[in-house]
């Protein structure tokens, strides 16, 4: 699977033309433990860039946002119910949706781990 | 993941704290002072940004949860130092005389505050607003004040300004002011300093720690028993260390303050309080004593008065009030409504958080006086959603005090 990144700490798994999104372990130590997670509807329809779920800390509140076109086909309900695990374990259990991307040219935009690492050192 | 542009002014420790890049928010006019505290910090792994001036720990390792949670349950030590503190002295040498002095300023009783006691203040403008909220000890032959750290120095002009013809005002820009808080506070305290243990709640002395003059306290900011200790900024570490020496004791930030302070109810200054916001709208009147109330022995006297008694007498159009969101935190800033469909705003939040040991949010906020009651039901809007919120009746949690 491949794994790719956005400048605002997304990570994306995508398989064919599903995208699985959740934050980068950066993001998530940044931000602090986290209270409070809102997950888009599934069946909704998002472009790139667009809110799409919110993680808040005890002390702030962070959009996250599309990374690319498409319809949440899923979300993942656990982490409402135990925001923690966005922390423990960001790039696993605590992923958060998962989109059915309409356009994948779009991917070419995404950045690969070498370039993440760089925005994040 | 984009921070939310949460309402924020220059002493709120809630903009950095929460960014993915703190550092690149630190545009100061003036070069930013470090703490007596502040290698204590760094080795004990704070994470550091800019407040009121200062650099200061936001939190620590464990994190802002877990700090706030180490509070309540056994013993926080909170380094306060960018607080200002300032001794009032008259001239005379007559200690009631800066206490007559400073209730020119004040809507407050502090000609009746006994030496070794300490109250609750705030200074005013002419329109009845609040300047700041401070604290005032009587040690006899000075009364000792301590103000937010952004409003040091307009404190201090205004102070001089109205007051140096009776007294001299001096800041105490060498000391250092450490909080300990928590159901273990006074183990710990008393240990170093025995005499402390039969302090009660808003009592406040000058004890000697190492040799050291210490002015403690028996007060704080978190809803919790503990203490206030100004410490020479020289002897600061030593005492910070024999404080963290004891297991229960453990370093806590900024962050952890302010969810603990409004989870007790209480108001922070730039955020629940302003120039634009009365005692009475900031629902304050426990802190007007009937001598300067109307009828009262020395009523009025202090800036805005009229405006004060009068909504002493008759109230206030709107009035600061608790909130619980009933679905999600809902943060400074976020604007008030009737319900989910209303155009017209009744109010604001001015602050609001998760609230660790309450478990759940809770908010504070200016409501109209009609919808002060105790269940009244209004709609926040985070961020173009409508979420519901409920007043309540403030602590959000029991305080702790050793009265």
């Amino acid at each position: 699977m491949d794994i790719r990144y956005t400048a605002e700490h997304e990570w994306v798994a995508v398989e064919g033309n599903l995208a699985t999104v959740g934050i980068t372990d950066y993001a998530q130590a940044a931000l602090g433990d986290l209270v409070f997670v809102q997950l888009p509807e599934v069946g909704a329809s998002l472009p790139k860039g667009a809110a799409a779920a919110v993680v808040e800390s005890v002390k702030a509140a962070s959009d996250i946002l599309a990374p690319l076109t498409g319809t949440i086909v899923e979300i993942n309900p656990a982490t409402v119910a135990d925001p923690s695990l966005v922390n423990t374990q960001p790039m696993a259990a605590g992923w958060l949706f998962k989109i059915k991307l309409s356009d994948l040219s779009e991917l070419g935009q995404l950045l690969d781990e070498s370039a993440y690492r760089q925005i994040t050192s | 993941m984009n921070a939310s542009p949460t309402a924020s002014t220059a002493d709120a420790p809630r903009t950095t704290s929460g960014n993915v890049d703190p550092d690149s928010s630190a545009a100061a006019p003036n070069p930013l002072r470090s703490l007596p505290l502040h290698d204590l910090h760094l080795e004990r792994g704070a994470r550091l940004a800019p407040f009121a001036g200062f650099t200061m720990p936001i939190h620590y390792s464990p994190g802002i949860l877990a700090e706030h949670k180490h509070t309540r349950a056994a013993a926080g030590l909170f380094d306060v130092s960018h607080m200002g503190q300032i001794l009032l002295r008259s001239r005379s040498g007559a200690g009631a005389e800066a206490a007559c002095a400073l209730e020119t300023l004040v809507p407050v009783d502090v000609l009746s505050l006994r030496t070794g006691r300490q109250r609750y203040a705030f200074l005013t403008t002419e329109s009845g607003g609040i300047r700041d909220d401070l604290m005032i000890a009587n040690f006899g032959s000075f009364l000792y004040l301590v103000v937010n750290a952004a409003c040091v120095v307009g404190d201090l002009a205004h102070l001089r300004e109205r007051l140096s013809a009776l007294c001299s005002i001096e800041l105490l820009s060498d000391r250092a002011l450490l909080a300990i808080q928590g159901p273990m506070a006074c183990a710990v305290l008393s240990a170093l300093v025995p005499a402390v243990a039969t302090m009660r709640f808003m009592d406040a002395g000058i004890f000697s720690i190492d040799g050291n003059e210490c002015f403690i306290a028996r007060s704080g900011y978190t809803g919790e028993d503990g203490f206030e200790i100004s410490v020479p900024a020289a002897a600061a570490r030593s005492v910070a260390e024999r404080l963290l020496d004891h297991s229960s004791v453990q370093l806590i930030g900024l962050g952890a303050r302010d969810s603990l302070r409004l989870e007790a109810g209480l108001c922070l200054y730039g955020h629940d309080l302003s120039a634009e916001t009365t005692p009475v709208e900031a629902a304050l009147d426990w802190a007007i004593q009937p001598a300067r109330r109307t009828g009262g022995s020395r009523a009025g006297g202090f800036p805005g008065a009229d405006v004060i008694l009068s909504q002493l007498t008759h109230g206030a159009s709107r009035r600061l009030v608790g909130l619980r969101p009933e679905l999600r935190p809902v943060r400074e800033g976020a604007v008030l409504f009737a319900d989910a469909a209303s155009d017209a705003p009744l109010g604001r939040v001015t602050s609001g958080t998760y609230a660790p040991s309450a478990g759940g949010p809770v908010a504070m906020g200016y409501v109209p006086r009609s919808l002060t009651q105790v269940g009244s039901r209004l709609f926040a809007d985070v961020r173009g959603q409508r979420t519901p919120v409920t007043v309540c009746d403030r602590p959000f949690v029991p305080h702790h005090y050793h009265r």
